[in-house]
């Protein structure tokens, strides 16, 4: 299947790829990074998910707006007269399983087509290479640095007013960070071809992490945890929120090119 | 020519020409951009259906995963 040439030798030594396998691939790897991130985040992002949402009950964070736009009605369970749509029980478990799978395969797809576009424009890098650089930049770009810029808040956490503002503001961080990440990619690639290698990657490296922190810097902020909340609370969520990325997009990574490299080797 | 394939330790990537990839990227890209979109900000701060349901059933994921969620 990944071999349309099967026989000749160029197929066999350039490791001609088709897109469509690399997009099964993706989407069985970013199936198995959501079922990975799922028990990531079931075991240790859901204790302060419901620590946050138990002091939100308490009216520990009375600027958290329950009476607003979209989050009117809003519920976490056991909120009294208002009705549950779905149960606190299975939002943290059935709930939280298809988004992380759902948000896998999603991403799993994307991951497949970004390897198709990288696949022999990154140097020389192996297709396993090209994977783990597909993860590590991806993984740097669309997480890493717009958590840094706009980091996860649990329950209570945020302001009901503004988060039109700050859901705009976040993609936006995603996009201007991942556009400036192709430019590095990009400018890496012409400057490999006058420089050597590694001063190539140095410079676009550190050209995109100096013009993304401008960019973050230039863009406005929220402060917005309620006074009194917890800052253990805090950081416990936002490390699990990190570490649900980071097993995700690891699980995607890795089983791309574990998949592909299974997929080369056979059909040689 | 086998023989040559077999001495060639390292395989030269060949990159899989754009045109090939595009029909792919738009129909995969698009729909793969819609699943993430209904995790990430559905009955947020935009809204496709209305309602609440899947702003609930999501509701875990979408916060663990970094994004705002109300």
């Amino acid at each position: 299947m990944p071999l349309s040439e099967t026989g000749t030798d160029r197929a066999a030594t350039s490791a001609a790829l088709d897109v469509r396998s690399l997009l099964v691939w993706g989407l069985l790897a970013g199936l198995l990074g959501g079922v990975l991130a799922f028990g990531f985040a079931e075991a240790f992002g859901e204790p302060s998910v419901d620590t946050a949402i138990s002091l939100e009950e308490q009216g520990g964070a009375a600027e958290h707006s329950h009476d607003d736009g979209a989050a009117a009605g809003h519920s976490h369970g056991e909120e009294g007269a208002e009705e549950e749509v779905v149960s606190r029980s299975f939002q943290s478990t059935g709930g939280l399983a298809i988004g992380t799978v759902v948000y896998g395969l999603g991403l799993g797809g994307l991951f497949g087509l970004a390897f198709a576009f990288a696949y022999g424009r990154l140097g020389t890098a192996s297709p396993r290479g090209t994977a783990v650089a597909v993860l590590g930049i991806g993984y740097t770009a669309v997480v890493l640095v717009p958590f840094l810029t706009y980091p996860a808040n649990p329950p209570a956490v945020g302001r009901g007013e503004t988060i039109g503002e700050r859901t705009g503001l976040f993609f936006g961080m995603v996009g201007i960070s991942l556009v400036l990440a192709l430019v590095a990619v990009f400018v890496g690639r012409k400057l490999a071809q006058r420089l050597d290698g590694w001063t190539a990657v140095l410079v676009a490296g550190l050209g995109y992490l100096v013009l993304v922190t401008v960019a973050a810097k230039l863009l406005p902020d929220f402060q917005e945890v309620p006074d009194g909340f917890p800052g253990a609370t805090l950081w416990e969520f936002r490390i699990a929120s990190l570490g649900t990325s980071a097993v995700l997009w690891a699980g995607i990574g890795i089983g791309f090119a574990a998949l592909l490299h299974r997929g080369l080797t056979r059909a040689r | 020519m086998t023989t040559h394939a077999v001495a060639t330790p390292v395989p030269v990537p060949v990159s899989i020409p754009v045109r090939q990839i595009l029909p792919y990227a738009l129909f995969v890209g698009i729909i793969s951009l819609i699943a993430l979109y209904f995790v990430g900000a559905e009955q947020g701060a935009l809204a496709v259906f209305d309602g609440t349901y899947v702003h609930e059933l999501v509701h875990d994921a979408r916060h663990l995963l970094g994004f705002p969620c109300h």
